[in-house]
């Protein structure tokens, strides 16, 4: 028996999260964890960000259901947070905006009417934090979305990056110039 | 066949029985020809038989033979494996089942392994504090966790190095995704420093508990997610929470749980460097220090690598 491990934490930017449309899950289990693939080859169960939350707002009609946006250097995620996130819920519900937070949650997908892949995030916890670790994330996913692109051209025979190539056949140059707009956004503010 | 009745003769001829080669292969035939039984069975059938034969115990036959080879205790993740393994008694248990004989810790510089030492076994009882070499040894997984059996074919020897344990000190950088259930105020057992589950000891029952600070951590850095234990001195020095001043903030607000929710507030999603020795999956953390400032040079590096096309 295998014991259970915990799904890691990914790093992803939020362009690259908006523009992810596969999900699967692993197994035919009902219980089997559901992962979202990106483009550049993550294999997201579980996502941590650190951004700006930017707006909030409490969409629900009988209970609370918090909806809030979390811009990075790239663009913003989707953060979706009601009865079954409480902690998150109650931490969007009191928190100030604009403010850096840093949220680990699930990923989760909606399709529209027209076929359209809509995003979000279903956070398990939010906390405030500081513009300083905000700038590590951004460092962290620069450097773990750069790993992804080297595996993508190197042929890696990892089955993520097979999936992610034939799904996808990302445009790498497009992901590429994505980390460095992000990362030359952060030299700026230096 | 005659390939295998030489080998079940050479082993007996280097324990000292000197068995006529044609007795051994005639009953193999006998067994594989006339009895259909596949022929590994047949090979442990004829060895056990002429084990008993002329009084051999088993394990001096096996030992020679076994695969088991020299591992660290930190390799020790295939269940079902026959190891040896060299290591420090750092711990005896009260055993509490009379079929076994020894319960207890065994560490090298690489890790700590739970082992049970089987009536069965036939040598003497091991001490705290003495360094072994353990051969033929059994690896086994139990609800995730691993540890060893010494059984009857397993033997010991006494070391006279002192073999220094736990000296290897791992580091793990990452965010910290996560405090976990257990954490905060908690209660020890007075008499086995067990954390209470509900005010209740696994081993004593109803006790009054003793109370402590603790942090069970999730440190992820995107590729592993780490678990990490924070005892108390550390878990005030990082949260300015002492552990009078964490009761009194339960007593205040009635619930325990106040105390995690804190430290949840002061130490969620940022970075930290952890370093310490690991145990089974824990990582006991030694020090944390919270990564503040982003280096230049990293950030000058990523962006001369995200420029290459």
């Amino acid at each position: 028996m295998a014991g259970y491990s915990r799904e890691v934490a990914r790093r992803v930017f939020a362009q690259e999260f908006r523009e992810s449309t596969l999900t699967f899950k692993d197994g035919e289990d009902q219980y089997a964890p559901q992962y979202l693939m990106t483009p550049t080859g993550a294999r997201v169960n579980r996502l941590f960000i650190v951004g700006t939350l930017v707006e909030k707002e409490d969409i629900g009609t009988d209970s609370e259901y918090w909806r809030g946006r979390v811009i990075d250097p790239t663009g913003s995620f989707m953060i979706y947070a009601g009865q079954y996130q409480p902690e998150a819920a109650q931490a969007l519900a009191e928190c100030e905006i604009p403010a850096f937070v840093a949220i680990v949650g699930k990923p989760s997908t909606y399709t529209t009417g027209e076929g359209d892949v809509h995003t979000s995030v279903r956070p398990e916890s939010m906390h405030i934090v500081d513009g300083q670790t905000r700038d590590l994330w951004v460092i962290d996913t620069a450097r773990k979305t750069l790993t992804r692109l080297k595996e993508l051209e190197g042929g890696s025979d990892s089955p993520d990056v097979a999936k992610a190539k034939e799904y996808y056949s990302p445009d790498v140059k497009h992901y590429y110039s994505m980390v460095s707009q992000a990362l030359v956004s952060l030299k700026e503010t230096y | 066949m005659k390939e295998t009745s030489q080998e079940i003769y050479s082993k007996f001829q280097e324990l000292g029985v000197e068995i006529p080669l044609q007795d051994i292969e005639d009953r193999l035939d006998k067994m594989v020809s006339k009895f259909k039984v596949p022929k590994e069975e047949a090979r442990r059938s004829v060895v056990n038989y002429f084990l008993k034969e002329h009084n051999i115990p088993r394990n001096q036959f096996y030992t020679g033979q076994s695969e088991s080879s020299l591992m660290k205790i930190s390799e020790l993740n295939v269940d079902g494996k026959w190891v040896n393994i060299k290591g420090k008694v750092v711990q005896l248990w009260e055993n509490t089942h009379e079929s076994i004989s020894q319960v207890g810790l065994i560490a090298d510089e690489t890790g700590t392994i739970k082992f049970t030492k089987w009536g069965s076994a036939e040598f003497p009882e091991v001490t705290e504090g003495q360094s072994y070499l353990f051969k033929s040894v059994v690896v086994n997984e139990w609800n995730g966790k691993f540890q060893l059996n010494m059984n009857k074919s397993s033997s010991v020897e006494q070391l006279d190095e002192d073999i220094t344990v736990g000296t290897s000190t791992i580091t793990f950088t990452g965010a910290l995704v996560d405090i976990q259930s257990g954490s905060g105020l908690i209660k020890r057992c007075p008499q086995c420093n067990r954390a209470l589950t509900k005010g209740a000891c696994m081993e004593h029952g109803k006790v009054d508990g003793v109370y402590d600070l603790r942090i069970k951590a999730v440190l992820d850095d995107g590729i592993i997610a780490q678990d990490a234990i924070i005892k108390r001195d550390l878990a005030e020095e990082m949260t300015g929470l002492t552990l009078e001043s964490a009761i009194a903030l339960a007593a205040d607000a009635l619930d325990q749980g106040v105390v995690l929710e804190e430290m949840k507030k002061l130490l969620v999603g940022k970075y930290y460097t952890a370093t310490g020795s690991r145990v089974e999956r824990y990582l006991l953390v030694d020090s944390l220090v919270q990564r503040s400032a982003m280096d230049p040079q990293e950030l000058d590096e990523l962006i001369a690598a995200a420029e290459v096309v």
